[in-house]
């Protein structure tokens, strides 16, 4: 079996949850691997991490440079096809950052790639046999990868569950000399910090939370009419605030806000992974959607086949009535 | 700004419920609503946008079978100003890697100095952006919500990453960038923009047009493939609450007020 890396992210620090989800991921690969991790960046924040995450792996690979003081794909694109073996296999994590490095990363080392793998069953000689979702969810599908010339596999955050045992007792292994001229095409600016709303969704209790269900602009009301009768704070999904029907600091999701309620009514949502990535804690949560295959009906507690613009207002109607 | 804006037929989502079919080899794709990938529209839109600015002109192109003509058509209705049609039987099975190298093969017959993606498209990959900007040698930036254009070979752009922030950068062009949702509002089309470039002219390029050697794309040279479609069955999955409204209506008050869901 090839050798097996994964990278990981981390910030101010400290790594990200994916870091212990990717060691994961690979024993789904190979029981047996002594994985590697790769940690790129630069001064005691990077040393932080790697001391870290080498409880966690058989070994770390430090990649100091001050042109990856901030995670450019392109940059780090450079330094990983400099010091990986040929035929390696990868993980990332599908997130913002894997989803900028990947796909071209597996160009250039002429590996084949998996974008959003939602899990692993196992290997057959160097196929590896994964499952994805498509159509946001809807279907699954198992997928066979060729991996005799190496992968890079984009693993969906939150899939595998950590190896927290963090007996792996790794050393770090400074590769920083082999990482090569790192100029890229793009230059990183700035941050701009998303901005602040009215309310902060994520001190709510309960919010009710309209996605592309609620159909048209002025439907919106009668979601407000029913969160003002329950006490609740009114959310969505992305489409919601790319119609620009809601302000952006009301989106739940990876790209958006993470909420943690005790109740979280799901209307008119199909549930797909970058929506359910912005809902911690567990809350109770009601579905209602139209369709009784929605996946979000595979996640909620209570789930309801209704058209939401019929049931709110009668919910509404009820619950003023108490 | 010469503009080469990628798009691509699929299910629309939001018409149809997709569900798998009798052998679990494909969905069910009798009686489909088709549409343009949701976010190749904001592309195109922030294409003709672009290039009402600076001057210039969008060209769209899919890789795709007959059917793919109505997607193209639909975004020269938007303001896109030519259409390219990528088919040939040889292309039928690419994983992304074969999609991406249909469409470098197309680039380099044009003289473009943007190729817009969408960040994904149906099968929820987000990878052909990515690999045609390293099979082109380009700079690239995915999930990009915000572009100025800054002088001839510059851009600065803004990629969506988690929590809504933005990170800006400035990237050299030739380059690629895959477009996310909400960057723009995509225009109407009506149907009498639809009428309009009915009978416009889109070119169709196969795999000797494009010198694409076919075993390098198609199913043959995929190293990604998908074996079959199922329905998982995650975890216990809801409780579903049935009966009439009004039935369903008391239940659900009942369980919003035993988990402090009523204020
Ligand atoms: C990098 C990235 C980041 C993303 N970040 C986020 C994020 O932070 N948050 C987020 O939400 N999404 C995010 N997305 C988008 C995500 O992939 C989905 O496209 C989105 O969550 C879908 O929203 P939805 O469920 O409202 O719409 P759809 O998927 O279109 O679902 C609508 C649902 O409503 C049902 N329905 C329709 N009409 C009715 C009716 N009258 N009554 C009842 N039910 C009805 C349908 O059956 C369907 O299930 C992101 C995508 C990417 C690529
Ligand atoms: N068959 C295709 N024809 C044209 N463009 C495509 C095709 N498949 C994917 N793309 C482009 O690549 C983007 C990302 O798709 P994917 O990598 O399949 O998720 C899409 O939004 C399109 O812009």
């Amino acid at each position: 079996m090839a050798q097996i890396f994964t990278y990981i992210t981390h910030k101010g620090g400290v790594a990200d949850d994916t870091a212990l989800e990717l060691a994961a991921a690979a024993k789904k690969i190979d029981a047996g691997a002594a994985v590697t991790a790769i940690v790129t960046g630069t001064g005691s924040d990077l040393d932080a991490v790697c001391n870290d995450v080498a409880a966690s792996y058989s070994e770390v690979w430090k990649i100091d440079n001050p042109a990856l003081a901030y995670p450019n794909a392109e940059a780090v694109r450079k330094a990983l096809i400099n010091i990986l073996p040929a035929g390696a296999i990868l993980l990332l994590p599908h997130d913002t950052f894997g989803m900028d490095l990947g796909p071209g990363l597996s160009i250039k080392t002429n590996s084949a790639f998996v974008a959003d793998v939602a899990d692993i069953e196992g290997t057959d000689g160097t196929t590896l046999k994964l499952v994805r979702q498509e159509f946001s969810g809807q279907v699954s599908t198992h997928v066979t990868c060729d991996a005799s010339a190496g992968a890079i596999l984009n693993i969906r955050p939150g899939v595998c569950k950590a190896d927290e045992s963090k007996s792996a007792g790794g050393k770090v292994v400074d590769k920083s000399g082999n990482a090569g001229d790192l100029k890229a095409g793009r230059k990183f600016l700035e941050m701009v910090q998303a901005e602040v709303g009215d309310v902060d969704i994520t001190k709510s209790d309960v919010l009710v939370s309209v996605g592309r269900g609620i159909e048209e602009q002025d439907n919106i009301e009668i979601a407000k009419e029913l969160a003002e009768a329950m006490g609740a704070d009114l959310s969505c999904s992305r489409p919601i605030v790319d119609a620009k029907w809601m302000e952006k600091s009301r989106q739940v999701g990876t790209s958006g806000q993470t909420v943690k309620p005790k109740v979280y009514m799901a209307m008119g949502i199909s549930g797909s992974f970058q929506h359910l990535g912005g809902i911690k804690g567990s809350p109770y949560m009601i579905a209602v959607n139209k369709n009784p295959k929605a996946p979000i009906f595979q996640v909620a507690d209570v789930g309801i086949v209704a058209n939401i613009l019929e049931f709110m207002p009668e919910l509404t109607e009820k619950i003023k009535e108490l | 700004m010469e503009i080469l804006v990628c798009v691509k037929r699929v299910p629309d989502t939001s018409e149809n419920e997709i569900a798998v079919n009798s052998d679990g080899t494909d969905i069910d794709r009798d009686d489909l609503v088709y549409s343009v990938n949701e976010w190749d529209n904001y592309a195109v839109e922030e294409a003709i946008q672009i290039v009402d600015r600076v001057g210039g002109k969008v060209t769209v192109v899919a890789v795709g079978d007959d059917e793919s003509e109505e997607v193209l058509r639909r975004e020269m209705a938007m303001g896109a100003h030519e259409g390219l049609l990528l088919s040939d039987d040889a292309f039928a099975g690419s994983d992304g890697k074969g999609i991406a190298t249909i469409l470098k093969a197309a680039v380099e017959k044009g003289k473009y100095d943007l190729v817009l993606t969408g960040a994904q498209a149906d099968a929820g990959a987000g990878q052909v952006g990515g690999m045609l900007a390293a099979m082109l040698d380009q700079p690239y930036a995915s999930l990009v919500n915000k572009i100025e254009v800054i002088d001839d070979k510059t851009l600065k752009v803004g990629r969506e990453i988690e929590g809504g922030n933005q990170e800006m950068n400035e990237i050299q062009m030739p380059c690629v960038l895959s477009i996310q949702t909400g960057i723009n509002e995509p225009r109407y089309v009506g149907i009498r923009g639809i009428r309009k470039v009915a009978s416009v002219e889109i070119p169709v390029l196969g795999a000797s047009d494009l010198g694409v050697s076919s075993d390098a794309v198609g199913a043959a040279a995929a190293k990604v493939k998908v074996q079959d479609y199922f329905v998982p069955q995650l975890g216990a999955g809801a409780e579903m609450l049935e009966g009439s409204t009004e039935e369903i209506i008391d239940k659900l008050i009942e369980l919003l007020k035993a988990k402090g869901g009523l204020k």
